[in-house]
């Protein structure tokens, strides 16, 4: 177990409920996240791990219940709100602009300037740099600050979009299925990824279905179902199999699982 | 696992490695840079003797890609910013309408004729802007509306107030006027009466000018259309608000998660490209010192041409102004070269129809190679 987990939660999510017109999607889900911590979020399609993410990252406002973001309550008006805060997410598909440089879009909203008699330029030397310190860091391997995001693999791409955030001071880093679009090896570099953020100190919130990729880095785990929590256990006191039996809802995956000799 | 699969930053062998030379030439402005050796090489072979290379045939074909650099900056920064602006030539011919029923139907001081048409033609960018970001309709269908809007207009406008369609006499309004001469005037004409008088250009053999050079300096024209392309070039790639372009046109979503004022950057690229109809315009009503009703006509599509010819991407997101200024100097280049070669002017056309499809063609490959597109 991680020690830093022992510390007072970064942000704490109570009763949270969310309601589209008739549609429930949120019926009280409570959840604490650590500084430190991988907190993986488990569920099935339509679950409601992404209006639940959508709601701590400010894209929605809960019809019921608190947020509060370490210890005082939070009312976010809109996604600013909480990446000033330090809430940063990284989107499967909105991280990257293809066609612009590796470090165009590392500063992206946030470039780096410097007068030159008076007018303010964008600080290329300086955002080069950053940017290939950060990507060595992070263990890719550029040709140069100005290589086109779009020759970047998809796991390179969510990497940038991590190291991004964590350089911006993210405090809490929300991934919305990092994996799920990934081959094997870049899925392994993108969990990778993952543990070093954990390691510098801050939350990572961490989005799947996949209960093997939450096995290998997550410290605790909370499953979703149908709108409610299912609780969150510990690493090491939860085996894959109920992660899966609990994201499935039960019983009707026994059956499956049989006819399938239990691959899924 | 974690502990495990550390990845550290070793060369991946599936990135192959790129030559210094390879590199340098891999740039968006490319295939502009090929179509300009291209077609100079042309000319150079089969017109080198017909005066297009001489002190008058060069200010014709300098003043010809000058007009079409100059809104081609402008068409330039807003295809990147990821929009279209079809209402330039339209605003071209209403600009110097403007100016002209001003100062000769109003009889206002040049100078403050020059200075409404300036506001009240950004207004109007500002305004094609404006509706583009609030209703997020296609920019095509918006500036199409204005295009018709602005040239009913000055149809309109002098045949109620001159009953004619050509309003002339703004030269000798001007004469004296502070502001004219940026917009009409010429530089270095010291430096040009020198080279005359050391029979380095061509000078009058006889009549009122004996003695004095054929070309006496350099139009404003050709002086705005430069600061407009250092400004442009300096301002996409050197400063923070380029890079805002870039994301603009590139993912506008992407761009506004990230904090990028997107809205802000369209609608001042809207601005911008009425701002070089307008300098367009006030140069070709100083020059002519008259405005008529057809002024700008297809200049919209000329302007995008030159710039799909530099290498920008009709989609936004990707581009060069100095691949535009390139573009348009082979349009200027092309268009005036084929008259002093002699050729048949309906070939014109078909010129610029294949050097369109060759630039279009290279510069999709050569972006494919930076961004990886697929």
């Amino acid at each position: 177990m991680n020690s830093r987990t022992t510390h007072a939660p970064i942000i704490q999510m109570k009763g949270i409920e969310k309601h589209f017109g008739s549609v429930i999607a949120l019926a009280g889900v409570s959840v604490d996240i650590f500084p430190g911590e991988c907190h993986c979020l488990l569920g099935d399609n339509g679950a409601g791990k992404s209006t639940f993410i959508k709601t701590m990252s400010g894209v929605h406002k809960p019809t019921k219940g608190e947020i509060l973001f370490e210890g005082h309550e939070m009312h976010f008006e809109d996604p600013r709100d909480a990446i000033t805060a330090g809430i940063a997410t990284v989107y499967q598909d909105l991280a990257m602009i293809p066609l612009m440089s590796v470090a165009r879009n590392f500063f992206m909203g946030n470039e780096p300037t410097k007068k030159i008699a008076g007018i303010s330029f964008f600080d290329r030397k300086h955002a080069d740099r950053v940017t290939m310190e950060e990507m060595s860091q992070m263990g890719i391997n550029l040709r140069g600050p100005d290589q086109a995001v779009g020759t970047l693999s998809g796991g390179e791409r969510q990497t940038v979009a991590i190291a991004r955030a964590v350089h911006f001071g993210a405090k809490v880093l929300i991934l919305d299925e990092p994996t799920s679009a990934l081959g094997v090896r870049q899925t392994a570099n993108v969990l990778a990824t993952i543990d070093k953020v954990r390691k510098q100190g801050i939350a990572v919130v961490f989005i799947t279905h996949n209960v093997r990729h939450a096995m290998a880095v997550g410290d605790r785990f909370t499953v979703l179902n149908r709108g409610k929590t299912l609780g969150t256990a510990q690493r090491g006191q939860i085996e894959p199999e109920e992660l899966q039996d609990l994201m499935a809802g039960g019983q009707e995956l026994v059956a499956l699982e049989g006819s399938l000799g239990g691959t899924v | 696992m974690s502990e495990t699969t550390q990845p550290k930053p070793v060369a991946d062998e599936r990135v192959k490695e790129m030559s210094s030379l390879r590199r340098a030439l891999i740039r968006p402005e490319l295939g502009g840079i090929c179509g300009t050796i291209a077609v100079f090489a042309f000319f150079l072979l089969f017109a080198h003797d017909s005066g297009m290379f001489n002190s008058q045939g060069v200010l014709n074909w300098s003043t010809v890609s000058a007009q079409f650099m100059i809104i081609a900056v402008g068409a330039c920064l807003l295809m990147i910013a990821g929009e279209f602006d079809l209402s330039v030539g339209s605003m071209i011919g209403f600009a110097g309408m403007m100016i002209a029923i001003f100062s000769v139907t109003l009889g206002w001081p040049v100078w403050l004729a020059i200075l409404v048409a300036f506001v009240l033609c950004l207004a109007i960018g500002a305004l094609n802007g404006v509706i583009v970001v609030r209703t997020g309709l296609p920019s095509f269908i918006v500036t199409l509306a204005t295009l018709f809007i602005l040239r009913g207009f000055t149809i309109y406008f002098p045949q109620l107030l001159e009953n004619k369609t050509i309003i002339g006499g703004i030269r000798e309004q001007a004469e004296g006027d502070w502001l004219a001469p940026f917009f009409g005037g010429k530089i270095l004409t010291g430096f040009f009466q020198f080279l005359g008088e050391h029979d380095l250009i061509a000078t009058f053999e006889r009549g009122s000018r004996q003695g004095e050079p054929v070309v006496d300096g350099i139009p404003m024209l050709i002086v705005w259309a430069i600061l407009l392309i250092i400004f442009g070039h300096v301002l996409l790639t050197k400063t923070k608000f380029g890079n805002w372009i870039f994301a603009s046109g590139g993912d506008a979503q992407a761009a506004r998660y990230v904090g990028v004022p997107v809205n802000r950057v369209k609608i001042l690229m809207f601005t911008f490209t009425a701002f070089c109809a307008t300098v367009f315009a006030t140069c070709q009503v100083m020059e002519f010192g008259s405005a008529g009703a057809d002024r700008g006509l297809l200049k919209e599509f000329e302007a995008i041409i030159a710039v799909v010819i530099g290498g920008a991407l009709l989609t936004g997101g990707y581009g060069s102004v100095l691949g535009a200024a390139l573009g348009a100097l082979i349009f200027g280049v092309v268009q005036q070269g084929l008259f002093f070669a002699g050729v048949e002017s309906s070939l014109f056309r078909v010129f610029l129809g294949v050097i369109l499809l060759l630039a279009v063609i290279l510069n999709t490959y050569i972006r494919r190679i930076i961004t990886g597109e697929r």
